[in-house]
């Protein structure tokens, strides 16, 4: 059995295709074979954090479309054995999703063998987010530490809990995580920010992971490197725990507390 | 906070606030997205109830619920058939 893994937030902007790439990533460095799904159709950016835009031949329309099999739209990642993205198209727009359409495809990647596959949601609540979530067995809910993002996030699970297959063939409903992202402890620390549990009691539901603000995203980004690779940082550790969460591990939370920096890094810089 | 950032004008810690209102927003939401779901439900449970007394057309019978300042009122409208 296939798990399907939907990640959304209402709001855009939050870190959704960062996050698909690096959960995706990270459950094939850990031997799942899995599948990575840009559903944003129309605005496609995941082929690019992944590296792969210019291997881009057919997509995901094409797809259910049948202009093209999936295994010709496939396109198996270069850093990560058992990983493999498909893209979206470009110059369709969402209404080409069609539930029978996505069904379909979800279907036959779970006939080669696919252990996870992972949808990369478009922001808001449309048609395109709906798509994504309809078939979803488990939502990662992007939420950054701000008012808008929190509310849309409430937002969006209300519609899993009424939208999915599984909330309306009455199943046992999605599994929801928190992953709280953009975090800054300092901000947080010093009241300016909410603090992820501030979030996780807004929203109640289970947290996944915190994941910090951090240049090393955009390093990542400029490189078509999923984040989860970027090596010893805290970026990518938060990551990594986050997968090992997923995965029924236990790990404390990490790069959450502010420590104050000590007088000689005030005095001589520093982060 | 300390007197440095008293002279030096940090900005106010804002976070409690923010949780505050979304505390608020959030349960309202809440409310008011699952609140009219039951209506043609409903709806479909008066029309039976009514008609064990007198013949009604299903489209007769409408139920809403409508905001009134801080009230939410329900309204049930039925058109009694004619000739009685
Ligand atoms: N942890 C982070 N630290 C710093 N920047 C981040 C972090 N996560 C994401 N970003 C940045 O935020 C921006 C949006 O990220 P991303 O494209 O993943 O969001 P999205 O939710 O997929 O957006 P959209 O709704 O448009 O699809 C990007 O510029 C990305 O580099
Ligand atoms: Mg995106």
């Amino acid at each position: 059995m296939a798990t399907i893994i939907t990640v959304t937030s209402g709001k855009g902007g939050v870190g959704k295709t960062t996050t698909s790439a690096s959960i995706a990533t990270g459950l094939a460095m850990r031997g799942y074979k899995t599948a990575v799904i840009d559903f944003d159709v129309g605005l496609r950016n995941l082929d690019l954090i992944m590296g792969c835009e210019r291997r881009v031949v057919y997509d995901f329309v094409n797809v259910i479309q049948g202009d093209a099999n999936l295994h010709q739209a496939l396109i198996k990642d270069k850093n990560t054995e058992n990983l493999f993205v498909l893209p979206a198209s470009q110059t369709r727009d969402k209404d080409a999703l069609t539930e029978e359409g996505v069904e379909k495809v979800l279907k036959e990647l779970e006939h080669q063998g696919f252990d996870y596959i992972v949808c990369d949601s478009p922001a808001g609540i449309e048609h395109g987010a709906v798509m994504a979530l309809t078939f979803a067995d488990q939502a990662i809910v992007v939420t950054n530490p701000e008012v808008s993002s929190v509310r849309d996030s409430d937002r969006i699970l209300g519609i899993i809990q009424s939208k999915s297959r599984r909330a309306i063939e009455g199943r046992e409903p999605v599994k929801e995580h928190l992953l709280v992202t953009r975090y800054s402890p300092k901000r947080a620390h010093e009241g300016e920010m909410l603090t992820y549990t501030d979030i996780q009691e807004l929203l109640r539901i289970p947290l996944l992971g915190v994941i910090p603000e951090s240049e090393a995203v955009l390093h990542a980004s400029n490189q078509g490197i999923p984040a989860i690779l970027q090596k010893d940082t805290p970026v990518a550790d938060a990551y990594l725990d986050a997968i090992g969460r997923f995965l029924g591990e236990e790990h404390p939370l990490r790069f959450v507390d502010y420590e104050k920096p000590g007088l000689i890094k005030r005095l001589f810089g520093g982060k | 906070m300390s007197w440095l950032s008293l002279i030096f004008g940090e900005k106010k810690p804002t976070a409690s606030v923010a949780k505050e209102r979304l505390q608020l927003i959030i349960a309202h939401e809440r409310a008011s997205l699952s609140g009219p779901d039951f209506l043609p439900d409903l709806q479909r449970d008066l029309v039976a109830v009514i008609s064990k007394y007198f013949p009604v057309n299903p489209d007769d019978i409408k139920v809403g619920l409508e905001k009134q300042g801080n009230y939410e009122v329900l309204e049930v409208n039925i058109v009694l058939p004619e000739g009685r």
